[in-house]
């Protein structure tokens, strides 16, 4: 097996907010190899996002990384001094957000927020600089690149500017992306060149891709490995198929039910009942049982992770093995 | 942007116009200035000879036609108390005021903005509480109050600065400044600050703002995600953001820095375009006063004009050709 490009171990994220602590993320562990996609799923607000910043390190007060490593390329990221951080991110862990209307800068020009981010981390020119930008811009499909470095924000559709957003991404041949839901904001075909052409350049070039959705039909095209979130844990983490075609975790399953799907036309689709539970001061047990229909007495305690099936993994006393 | 700038233009003359008949009727309402300005011991003849001379023994409405005509051709009327033109009184005076407004802004701007940047990024340290405060006081404390004690404590206790007067002055393509002497610049410093300080409080409260809540926007998030350093962040992405509402309210604020120069120039005895006002209103010079009004309404009009042209420069979304205004 290859190295790695990224392992996370024993992750925790907490946030010391006035009425307690949110346990933002608990305990999370995976890893993405080079080339690989990794799908990182669950409901809005179970922790993925913040696991992403914890990653690139910009995790907002008073939110903190309180334990774990983040191992890139064998080095641990956390206890880095601030400007040796910096000098990784945007060059060797690209992040691209959610919302493309929200990223750009809107009063500067497109081709200042790229050349600054390569002179950022390499020590060349503005011509240089300029020309590495409009490469990135032609790659990620737009069109007169030249022209459109010229342009602002605001002259953009919302499918062009994540366009933009992954151009700069790929600005410093990164080993690591993570995208947070960039294609939520955006309307299907859009989304689905998207998702192509990421998938592409992530193996083209062999950066590891880490992709946050909450929709789990994005994943199944897409993703090699798929690491399930739920209040802050992962749950499940196993190959996109295996985890798709027979999910061990109630709460899986519970998510591959509601999703619409040509197999199941004209089933009722199927919600999980209840909500997500709190992140603050949470209480022991498993985190899931108030929703689940397996729960019994032993899930009072914290399920630990298991291996019930060889090379997957789940946090269940119950599990669905056959 | 050219249609923009003649509609502009035209709404301005129109302002200018209703202006001049609110001041011409206000002004008759206060008092006759002929009880002010012609001694009480002249005869019947006498003043009658000196009430046609000013064009005061003519109907209100008609002196206001008058008015309006020789207004047309850019002739102001002649001060009752000087008897020459209104307007060369005040163009007179406009360098000494600008001068006064101009600086202030300056120091309003060039320490503001900082210090704001400052409370913003670090609205919990005790630095950034200080600004805040600093800023509470300086809206809050009357500036009249705050010249009075500038020249206590600066002019009569320490002795470091002259308490009022412009000074002497250089000429610099025929205008005259105080900023290019010594002697000047010490003349210019406690009425210029005195004249900055409330703005001083606008801009540091208004950049505090901004970069409060540029600081949570995404872009400043991606920004950091590029590995930008934390000086670039703070310096173009969040500094350019926030020009533009400082920009805009400077802009629309210098039109009243002149207004309340009116105060300081009377307190530190400042020969500008305000004292030159308050001394007009004190023997009723209709002239002098419209003429004021006419100048600082123009003023107001080429600043708001010059504002919405920068501001569209700073923000790209905004279109000039496209504003409905
Ligand atoms: N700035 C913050 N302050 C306090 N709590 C936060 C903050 N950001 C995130 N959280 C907490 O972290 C949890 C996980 O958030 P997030 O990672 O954004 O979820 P998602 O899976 O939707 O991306 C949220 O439920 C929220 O309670
Ligand atoms: S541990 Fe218990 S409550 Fe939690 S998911 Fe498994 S069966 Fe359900
Ligand atoms: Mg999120």
């Amino acid at each position: 097996m290859t190295e790695p490009a990224l392992r996370v171990e024993d992750l925790r994220t907490h946030f010391h907010a006035r009425q307690g602590i949110v346990k933002a993320v608990e305990d999370v562990s995976f890893s993405v190899a080079p080339g690989k996609i990794l799908g990182l799923v669950g409901e809005s607000g179970s922790g993925k996002s913040v696991t992403g910043f914890s990653i690139i390190g910009l995790v907002d007060p008073p939110g903190r990384v309180v334990a774990g490593r983040i191992l890139l390329g064998g080095r641990n990221l956390l206890g880095l001094a601030p400007e040796e951080m910096r000098r990784i991110r945007g060059n060797r862990i690209a992040m691209i957000f959610q919302d493309p209307m929200m990223t750009l800068n809107p009063v500067l020009r497109i081709d200042t927020q790229m050349i600054e981010a390569v002179q950022a981390h390499a020590d060349v020119g503005r011509a240089t600089a300029r020309e590495r930008a409009r490469n990135a811009l032609a790659r990620v499909g737009i069109a007169s690149p030249d022209e459109r470095l010229l342009a602002y924000p605001h002259q953009f559709s919302g499918g062009m500017r994540q366009r933009v957003a992954i151009a700069i991404a790929l600005l410093n041949k990164p080993e690591l992306i993570i995208a947070d839901e960039p294609t939520t904001a955006l309307d299907v075909t859009i989304q689905g060149q998207i998702l192509f052409e990421m998938q592409k350049l992530a193996r083209e070039s062999g950066t590891a891709l880490i992709w946050i959705t909450h929709d789990l039909s994005v994943i199944a095209g897409l993703a090699d490995e798929i690491s399930v979130m739920y209040a802050g844990r992962i749950v499940e983490q196993g190959s996109v198929d295996q985890v798709l075609d027979a999910p061990l975790h109630p709460y899986t399953q519970g998510l591959i039910a509601s999703v619409p799907s040509r197999n199941r036309r004209g089933e009722p689709l199927q919600q999980i009942p209840g909500m997500t539970p709190s992140l603050l001061d949470p209480a022991p047990g498993c985190a899931f049982r108030e929703r689940c229909a397996r729960a019994d007495s032993t899930c009072a305690d914290d399920p630990p992770m298991s291996s019930p099936v060889a090379g997957r993994q789940v946090r269940c006393f119950h599990p669905l093995t056959a | 942007m050219a249609a923009f700038i003649i509609r502009r233009l035209l709404q301005s003359v129109l302002v200018l116009g209703f202006m001049s008949l609110l001041v011409f009727v206000g002004v008759y309402a206060i008092g006759n200035p002929v009880d002010i300005l012609i001694s009480p011991q002249a005869d019947q003849a006498d003043m009658a000879r000196a009430i046609a001379a000013l064009g005061l023994d003519q109907p209100l409405w008609q002196q206001y036609l008058i008015f309006l005509k020789q207004a047309l051709s850019g002739d102001l009327g002649r001060s009752f108390a000087y008897s020459i033109p209104a307007i060369q009184l005040i163009l007179e005076r406009i360098p000494a005021t600008l001068e006064l407004a101009l600086t202030a802004t300056g120091i309003a701007v060039l320490l503001g903005i900082p210090l704001g940047l400052w409370a913003g990024l670090a609205p919990d340290s005790w630095p950034g509480k200080l600004i805040m405060t600093g800023s509470i006081l300086g809206f809050s404390l009357p500036t009249f109050w705050v010249g009075l004690m500038l020249i206590m404590l600066f002019a009569v206790e320490l002795g470091w600065l002259p308490s009022g007067g412009r000074g002497p002055t250089t000429e610099l393509f025929g205008i005259p400044v105080s900023f290019l002497s010594w002697e000047g610049i010490r003349h210019l410093i406690l009425p210029a600050v005195n004249l900055a300080l409330f703005k001083l409080a606008l801009i540091i409260r208004l950049a505090r703002a901004g970069t409060r809540e540029a600081l949570l926007q995404d872009y400043v998030k991606f920004a950091r995600a590029k590995g930008l350093s934390e000086a670039r962040v703070v310096c173009v992405h969040v500094a350019k953001n926030i020009m533009i509402p400082i920009v805009t309210v400077i802009g629309l604020e210098f039109g009243s820095v002149i207004a309340f120069a009116v105060v300081t120039e009377s307190i530190f005895a400042w020969p500008g375009m305000g004292k030159l006002l308050i001394d007009s209103i004190n023997v009723l010079d209709r002239p002098v006063i419209v003429a004021y009004l006419m100048v600082i309404v123009s003023l107001f009009i080429l600043i708001n004009l010059a504002v919405d042209i920068i501001y569209s420069l700073l923000d790209p979304r905004v279109r000039i050709g496209e504003a409905k205004t």
